[in-house]
């Protein structure tokens, strides 16, 4: 989004750029307390319960009563804190979330800067929140958060590989398409990506990609299956159990903030961003609406998947990301490879990748009923048939006294 | 190179300090006050890194002292103790402490008592395994929806029972000989249509939990027991048939009316998390198949209580150990009376005491997210456990 063109006066380049920092700040508070009050309103629904209801009609300022309560708490910090870690973590963990919104494109037009390597900021910013993470663990002095800590560092580290290596298969993909039109060199701007989906959504060409991407992405955001950083029932609440006030609500909007930026992005690879789906023209209103119905549904999955799943267990974590995710991206970054070297069609590309899903849902379904067993889900039983009856009877004794 | 101590020691030579990076287990609180513990049960577990090395089980926060409250009141007077003991089961354990007392007195209950006794008492068993799969869900993870689903069950059974006896969970409906009152006029149409939705409610439950590949990752070879070691610790109940071994009180040694009935036992294979759930959700099936039966029995009009009782109770000297399958094992009542109107000694054998003290070899050397499934799946309630 160009606002000097877009508000149709010229102004410094400065007021330019702090007047764009305004606008994503604005922007993503109000998201994020949408987004806060959207999880509890599903979630309940998912739940049997009706959610929030008291504050404003239905419930929808809910999340400013929340907001108003952590800002006027007290701030506390433990006596034995490291100081200085505990009180920049929220900001470590906050502002590279932020910061990822630059080259994310919401319509064709309206971005911040079209990023040439788009993908590459994304990600190497996004890693350094989970420095922000650590510090809390570190900085709280306090054996959960720490475990929570530790805990979320495996995880970040291990998930964001085969995301990585996901998003390569993807750019070779679009690299190989846009090689068509003689560019290829924009495939790490997400904006060329999107622009590429005029007519392709890359879900049909990339589906294990899109399913790796989801993976990660709750692992990366801790949601259930893989919330094990913040896992009530054995951490208490993770890194961030020391902290209260506006400086745990910090991390709150963080985690808000990174679900609907990691959302975006995953329709922006996936799901065509912007363009209505195969084909078509459309307009700058209609495109913001397609992008937030695209993220929207994208968010309820996500939701979703926090109230119909347990959490697993860190090791099982790690070894389904490594032992299992992890190969299967390696395999389609090199089928992507040997298809597009040899200049294979969108299909087989399409085809190859779908049957390497294929492969790693039966994989997982396989081995998960070879554990459970057979002949477990029906108990065995004995009929009930009484025995000799041995009731226990009155025997005298010489009952003493006090 | 000098170095300068805090002292201000000159020190002329260098001094190399070798350092290995040991690593220093860790303690961890888990309880009195952690999402984790049902009630106020706590452990300290010693971890390195994820795994538990060591784990030391503290009880008593909840220690009142029933027994002997129990010894100082008449007999009737301390049927309110039992329900403060299993609050999740209150009628079960009230059902041991009534059929002590009458077996020591040699009273005879009328039947029709008897039947809704039963019936209560299984409605009771249903609603305190809903509580279990709902607190067990929450423990391996689910955020809340294996909590409200199974709660919105149990509330319809909570609601039958305050329209029987006034009251959610402390019930105090049992009375020596007999019932307290008649339950309301639509008693039978009532627990019918509970029964109808319970059974849907398992249905739920069962389709959310039991098929979930990431359940089954979690529970499955978690804390295993052979029946060998849970016969040695004294396990029963639920865990104890997960292990292998069909016993139930109910049948090994039955008491009340459970003989009219056609149900089957439940059994494990491995003893794991996963066979203790899947035991407890089929008991909670042949629970609703109990009441059925029951419930179509059951004579629709006579006494509920003896005519004739006496004003104050004084059983024969003699002593007496009543035990019944509550919902999590053996319960029993050891009573011994001197011939006064007040019991010699009470003693309460309750099942969670027991199955909690399997915990420590369940947890070793398991990792820690392990420990809390493994606690979980032992369903202890500390109000019966400290007594």
């Amino acid at each position: 989004m160009v606002l000097s063109e877009f508000a149709g006066v010229s102004m410094p380049d400065w007021i330019d750029a702090l007047l764009r920092v305004i606008f994503i700040v604005a922007l993503m508070t109000i998201v994020a307390f949408a987004l806060i009050y959207l999880e509890r309103k599903i979630l309940a629904r998912f739940q049997a319960r009706v959610g929030p209801t008291r504050t404003g009609p239905i419930g929808t300022l809910q999340s400013i009563a929340d907001a108003l309560k952590l800002v006027t708490k007290e701030d506390v910090r433990p006596i034995t804190a490291d100081r200085w870690a505990f009180e920049l973590a929220p900001y470590m963990a906050f502002v590279p979330v932020f910061l990822v919104f630059v080259p994310m494109p919401f319509t064709e037009t309206w971005f911040i800067r079209d990023l040439n390597l788009g993908l590459l900021f994304v990600f190497g910013v996004l890693g350094l929140n989970i420095v922000g993470v650590v510090m809390a663990a570190w900085g709280s002095d306090n054996k959960y958060a720490l475990l929570g800590g530790v805990r979320a560092a495996a995880q970040a580290i291990s998930y964001e590989i085969p995301m990585l290596l996901i998003i390569v298969a993807v750019v070779m993909v679009a690299a190989g398409r846009l090689a068509v039109d003689g560019d290829a060199s924009a495939a790490g701007s997400i904006n060329a990506i999107v622009g590429d989906q005029t007519t392709t959504p890359y879900i049909l060409l990339q589906p294990l990609g899109f399913f790796i991407f989801i993976v990660g992405m709750l692992a990366e955001l801790h949601r259930p299956p893989f919330d094990m950083p913040i896992a009530e029932s054995e951490v208490v609440g993770g890194y961030f159990v020391e902290y209260s006030g506006m400086r745990w609500g910090m991390f709150f909007l963080a985690e808000y903030t990174a679900l609907f930026l990691l959302v975006v992005l995953a329709s922006s690879l996936f799901l065509g961003g912007w363009n209505w789906p195969f084909g078509a023209d459309v307009g700058l209103g209609l495109q913001i609406v397609l992008t937030f119905v695209k993220t929207s549904v994208m968010i309820v999955l996500v939701i979703g998947s926090r109230a119909l799943f347990p959490r697993l267990r860190i090791d099982q974590l790690m070894s389904f990301s490594w032992k299992v995710l992890l190969p299967f991206a390696i395999v389609q970054v090199i089928a992507n490879g040997i298809i597009l070297a040899y200049g294979g069609a969108d299909w087989v590309v399409g085809l190859v990748s779908f049957a390497l899903l294929v492969a790693l849902s039966g994989l997982v379904y396989y081995i998960m009923r070879r554990k459970q067993g057979e002949g477990t889900r029906t108990v065995q039983t004995t009929p009930a048939t009484p025995r000799v009856i041995t009731a226990p009877e009155v025997t005298p004794v010489e009952a003493g006294g006090d | 190179m000098v170095q300068q101590t805090f002292e201000g020691e000159v020190l002329t030579e260098p001094v190399v300090v070798e350092r290995e990076f040991e690593t220093v287990d860790m303690n961890i609180n888990i309880g009195p006050q952690h999402p984790a513990t049902h009630g106020v049960f706590r452990m300290v577990l010693t971890v390195d890194g994820e795994i538990v090395k060591d784990a030391i089980p503290y009880i008593g926060y909840m220690h009142r002292g029933g027994e002997k409250l129990s010894e100082n009141l008449d007999y009737r007077g301390a049927l309110g103790y039992q329900d403060r003991t299993d609050y999740l089961a209150a009628f079960n354990s009230e059902w041991v402490y009534v059929n002590a007392v009458e077996r020591l007195a040699g009273i005879e209950i009328p039947e029709r008592a008897e039947y809704i006794r039963l019936i209560l008492a299984e409605f009771n068993r249903i609603l305190s395994h809903f509580m279990f799969m709902g607190a067990f869900g929450t423990d391996v993870g689910y955020f809340g929806t294996a909590f409200t689903w199974t709660f919105k069950e149990r509330e319809r059974i909570q609601d039958l029972f305050e329209a029987v006896c006034g009251d959610r969970i402390m019930y105090n409906y049992f009375r020596v000989g007999g019932l307290a009152w008649e339950p309301h006029e639509t008693f039978i149409e009532d627990s019918h249509w509970v029964l109808d939705q319970v059974e849907i409610g398992i249905g739920d439950v069962d389709e959310l939990m039991t098929n979930n590949e990431v359940f089954v990752a979690r529970c499955r070879d978690i804390g295993a027991m052979t029946a060998d070691e849970a016969i040695a610790y004294g396990v029963t109940g639920p865990m104890l048939r997960a292990s292998g071994v069909p016993f139930d009180l109910r049948v090994d040694e039955p008491y009340s009316i459970y003989d009219r009935f056609h149900w089957e036992i439940p059994v494990g294979e491995r003893g794991d998390v996963y066979d203790r759930y899947l035991v407890r959700l089929e008991e909670m099936r042949q629970s609703v198949t109990i009441l059925r039966q029951a419930l179509d029995q059951m004579p629709t009009s006579g006494p509920i209580e003896p005519e004739r009782m006496p004003a104050r109770l004084r059983p024969e000297p003699g002593e007496i150990y009543m035990r019944q399958e509550n919902p999590r094992g053996e319960y029993g009542i050891y009573m011994v009376s001197d011939g006064t109107d007040k019991p010699w000694r009470v003693k309460m054998r309750s099942p969670c005491f027991h199955n909690l003290s399997s915990l420590k070899p369940q947890v070793i050397n398991t990792y820690l997210a392990d420990a809390v499934v493994a606690l979980g799946s032992i369903d202890i309630v500390l109000c019966e456990v400290d007594r």
